[in-house]
């Protein structure tokens, strides 16, 4: 290597691409810092960071809304919310924590982390990945706009029920949009998830290490796994059930509208056959990040792997047989009710089994009680209580009491918050010091920990028996002589000791991460290959590809020293014989093909209002000016996706000294 | 032709960069048509679905239907599958003005489905008044062909733009240059398609009007002459100097359209028969 060429800020060092005689168009940015390396990036890494950072700032938005519903009904008869502004909060809630918060969530760590675990030097497809994650803020930006658009926000639960959504329900307000804008965020949202899981999918098949066989894959990349397989395969049923009230609110379709002939029923089975996949979406990924912390931290191996991964593929097929089980009291008829309860029974069955699997785990183990192993701990007992409700409204004629009440709300907060949240929240704890090389202090890491959980239980637990005492879901207010007072006010007050949690958890982060301990690689002694490397971890990840021999990589490494770095050597010389490494150079396309994208769909889902607005305003009637900027958007995104698939593949080759692998390794 | 033709023998079954020996991108296209499958399953259970409680006043599509016709296009867009497959074949072998014609041939074919179904619709509308909300049959059915019809389009684009992508100069210095000639050459691809189609319906309504060839010349000379040029226009753009970068390096691309491009034919053969074969079995 020509020792004259200057070190750059990646560890190693970089070639110089060759005088370039390339023209302009087809030249790839190669910003390293700043501003335009954040918009070109086509790091996972660095993707992950930016999906996490955009779900927790919608994490907090959720929250708000939460509290502002556990404000209106903390008491009686209370005026605190209208009606509407009510029914416009829990509709933001929900769709912002499933869709903006919890999934976004999970795939900051499928960037993130997935492919560290499995060896990689960055996903199948760099710019894709990058596109995916644009898509995803559009979406979020055209699920949000009613907050300052004219319109207003959705006010039509996450479900969408019809024919709620139809026309005819819409406010008074001319050009209302806010179901419209509803319908297109969710399916811009799809879109990305989709593009993002079928890049994991191909990912995980492969870009596996050498030996890193399939039974040999770290658990959570397993879940990811299984998580790509289901977003792939059930986003398109909502994805044709949002198409179809599109069409009914745009071009008179009859699809929902029982006046024409529309059957609402078939709105439930399609927004349920992808409703309930969806739920395994967001718990998935969360059994994964436990699946990892529970072994570390029981300082086992984790107990029956194999069954753990097998119970999950199982979880995810029964998944798509069960979505019925939200319609019980639809009237579907004996046979259909009795199949499908069965059928949900069915699913606790490997669901408990994993929830053995972990206990397994800590079964005399040696646990260390970090804060992420607290939160670990935490998940699986608010899991399997939210298991335990969810079987007792598997039987039909219980859930026909307990349909629409407290009692589900309690159900799926136990799962959602107690599961996949909480085990979210332990997965920031466990790998934050290799994202960025410091460590929560385990005081305040704890503290906040106790919070949550003591808030969350008090304002879910109580639930329970509101429900069971008939308190409906979805309405604004309640009469003061239903008995149902008191559990009201504690669950109300519980919200706010939770909220208090939340947010010493993010003070404690942001200070962790700015004036944190520091701490060496691999802190927790930990069994995966992630920690192998240094921290936080270089755009390369690993200096040399590492050769997996067995489960739990990474502790295999740490026991056989002289025979992985034999193999290393071998190894390094090997890739330097054959130019280094290759790193895919960054692109401007897939946030340019994103913008047209979110202007097209902004433009389409608003075209009415735009023109009433713009009419408004110029004090003369114009027409078709929305759908022009739905064209210009299209155009946009037209270029951009030509530009993209022309612009070359790109790539630079880096060449890791022994020095920086030795001065890495030394900082153990 | 081809800037890789010296590259040797490609293995196009196994790349050793991967772990399974498949390439990315035909896994990643796999797997894209496992997804497109269920969104097609969706529509199609829905029209099932108001086909088994059709409300009142649904007509009867069999006073609609040209089976005749539709059965011909469906012979067009199952042809179109194999001049698809011929041009991965030659691009395999690092055959560049072969894969051209290939893809030229189902760009054609493609379109003429197309054509078949725009004539469709505008007959069903006209003559047999279904339209999008006249009645849930007309919605299901429209939304469930329209988008199937819109996934032909999709790859007819994506045709087109790979048609033009194996002009690609093999010398990136000259890329500025060639992005400009690709937009022209894409803006004189779209309008000679706009324009021969037109021209071609032209005569056959004024065939069947009983008017002859001197009527039609003296009519519609316009629109005849500028599809002329414009396919002079395309000759001239696909005539190409120096080597391009285009060859067997690129056959995976190809590929991974003609598995899509398959796809959207199969997906078709489902649609036919549920949508318009069962009308007469069933109802019969
Ligand atoms: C042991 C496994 C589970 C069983 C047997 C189960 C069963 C059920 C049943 C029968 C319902 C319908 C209740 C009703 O609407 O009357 C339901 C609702 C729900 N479940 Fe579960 N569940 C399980 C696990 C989960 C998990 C893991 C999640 C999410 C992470 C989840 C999230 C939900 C949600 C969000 C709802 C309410 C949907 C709505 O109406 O908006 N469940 N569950
Ligand atoms: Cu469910």
């Amino acid at each position: 290597m020509d020792q004259s060429i200057p070190k750059n800020d990646f560890i190693g060092h970089e070639e110089h691409a060759p005088a370039a005689k390339r023209s302009f168009l087809f030249a790839r940015p190669d910003h390293k810092t700043g501003i335009v390396s954040w918009l070109t990036t086509v790091d996972h890494k660095r993707i992950g960071f930016l999906y996490g950072i955009t779900s927790l700032f919608f994490f907090l938005v959720g929250g708000a809304e939460a509290l502002l519903i556990r404000t209106q009904l903390a008491f009686p008869n209370s005026t605190f919310l209208t009606a509407q502004t009510y029914n416009e909060m829990f509709t933001m809630h929900a769709t912002t924590m499933i869709f903006l918060a919890v999934m976004p969530l999970s795939a900051a760590f499928f960037n993130y982390i997935m492919p560290l675990q499995i060896g990689a030097r960055d996903v199948a497809f760099p710019r894709l990945n990058g596109f995916a994650y644009w898509v995803f803020l559009a979406g979020a930006i055209i699920l949000n706009v009613g907050f300052i658009a004219k319109s207003g926000l959705p006010d039509v639960g996450w479900f969408g029920y019809a024919p709620m959504t139809a026309k005819a329900f819409s406010s008074e307000f001319v050009g209302d949009m806010s179901t419209d804008l509803w319908v297109m965020g969710l399916q811009v949202l799809g879109v990305s998830s989709i593009i993002g899981s079928l890049n994991f999918l191909v990912t995980i098949i492969n870009m596996r290490a050498p030996g890193l066989t399939m039974m040999r894959l770290p658990v959570f990349t397993w879940m990811t796994l299984f998580t790509a397989f289901l977003i792939i395969l059930s986003f398109p049923a909502i994805t044709i059930a949002l198409v179809e009230v599109m069409m009914d609110r745009n071009f008179g379709t009859h699809f929902f509208e029982v006046s024409g002939g529309g059957l609402p029923i078939l709105w439930q089975h399609l927004f349920w056959v992808f409703g309930h996949p969806e739920v395994y979406i967001l718990i998935l990924p969360a059994m994964g990040v436990i699946s990892e912390i529970l072994p570390c931290f029981a300082r086992k191996p984790l107990f029956g792997y194999p069954i753990v991964v097998f119970s999950g593929a199982v979880i995810g097929f029964l998944g798509f047989g069960v979505w019925s089980h939200h319609m019980f009291t639809t009237g579907m008829g004996t046979v259909a009710t009795a199949a499908f309860a069965l059928a949900t029974m069915a699913i606790a069955v490997p669901t408990g089994v994993k929830i053995f699997n972990w206990i397994g785990t800590l079964w005399k183990g040696h646990l260390m009680m970090r804060t992420p192993m607290m939160f670990a701990l935490g998940f699986v007992w608010m899991f399997m209580f939210g298991g335990f409700s969810g079987i007792m409204h598997s039987a039909a004629p219980a859930d026909a009491q307990q349909q629409d009440s407290y009692f589900v709300v309690a159900h799926f907060h136990y799962v959602l918050i107690g599961g996949s949240i909480f085990a979210l929240l332990a997965g920031i704890h466990y790998w934050f010091p290799l994202m960025f090389g410091r460590k929560v202090s385990e005081f305040w890491g704890k503290l906040s920990f106790w919070v949550i959980f003591a808030g969350f239980n008090i304002t879910f637990f109580p639930m329970h028996f509101l429900g069971l005492n008939g308190m409906p879901r979805r309405t604004f207010t309640y009469d003061g002589n239903m008995g149902w007072n008191s559990g009201n006010l504690i669950a109300t007050i519980g919200a706010f000791i939770l909220g208090i949690g939340i947010a010493v958890y993010f003070v404690v982060m942001v200070y962790t991460y700015f004036k944190g301990q520091k701490v060496g690689r691999d802190p927790w002694d930990a069994r995966t290959l992630e920690w192998s490397i240094p921290n936080p971890p270089p755009a390369h990840n690993f200096d040399v590809t590492p050769k997996v021999h067995a489960r739990d990589a990474f502790w295999y490494e740490k026991n056989n020293k002289a025979e992985v770095e034999a193999e290393k050597a071998k190894q390094a010389a090997d890739d330097e014989a054959h130019g280094g490494i290759h790193m895919p150079s960054n692109s401007w396309f897939p946030i340019i093909t994103a913008a047209g994208f979110l202007i097209g769909a902004l433009f389409f889902a608003g075209h009415n209002t735009f023109d009433h607005t713009m009419s408004d305003l110029l004090g003369k009637d114009i027409h078709g000016w929305g759908v022009m900027g739905a064209i210009i958007g299209g155009v946009i995104m037209f270029f951009g996706a030509w530009m993209w698939s022309v612009e070359g593949p790109g790539g630079y080759h880096l060449h890791p000294t022994k020095a920086d692998g030795d001065d890495a390794a030394s900082s153990h | 032709m081809s800037s890789h033709a010296a590259a040797g023998h490609i293995d196009h079954h196994h790349d050793a960069t991967t772990t399974t020996g498949i390439p990315h991108k035909k896994l990643f296209m796999w797997a894209f048509l496992a997804s497109d499958c269920m969104f097609f399953g969706s529509l199609i259970a829905t029209h099932l679905i108001y086909r088994l409680h059709p409300p009142a006043g649904t007509p009867d599509p069999r006073d609609l239907f040209s089976i005749e016709l539709t059965s011909g296009s469906t012979f067009i867009l199952l042809m179109s599958s194999l001049l698809m497959a011929l041009a991965v074949n030659s691009i395999q072998k690092g055959n560049v003005a072969t894969t051209r014609k290939m893809l030229i041939g189902t760009i054609i074919f493609g379109l003429i489905f197309l054509g078949g179904q725009v004539y469709e619709f505008n007959h069903f509308v006209h003559v047999g008044g279904l339209t999008l909300n006249s009645s849930v049959f007309g919605s299901t059915f429209y939304t469930l062909t329209g988008t199937h019809g819109t996934h032909v389009a999709i790859g007819v684009l994506w045709l087109v733009l790979m048609y033009i992508r194996t002009f690609k100069p093999a010398d990136e210095s000259n890329g500025q240059g060639w992005i400009l000639k690709g937009v022209f050459h894409f803006i004189a691809f779209t309008a000679l398609t706009v324009l021969s189609m037109y021209t071609i319906l032209a005569l056959i309504h004024v065939l069947q009007e009983g008017h002859g060839w001197g009527y039609y010349f003296s009519h519609h000379y316009l629109s005849f002459g500028g599809s002329i040029i414009l396919l002079g226009v395309l000759f001239a753009f696909a005539r190409q100097s120096g080597p391009v970068d285009f060859g067997e390096a690129q056959a995976i691309d190809v590929e991974s359209m003609g598995l899509y491009w398959h796809f959207v034919d199969i997906v078709w053969i489902v649609i036919f028969p549920v949508v318009y074969l069962l009308e007469y079995i069933v109802l019969a």
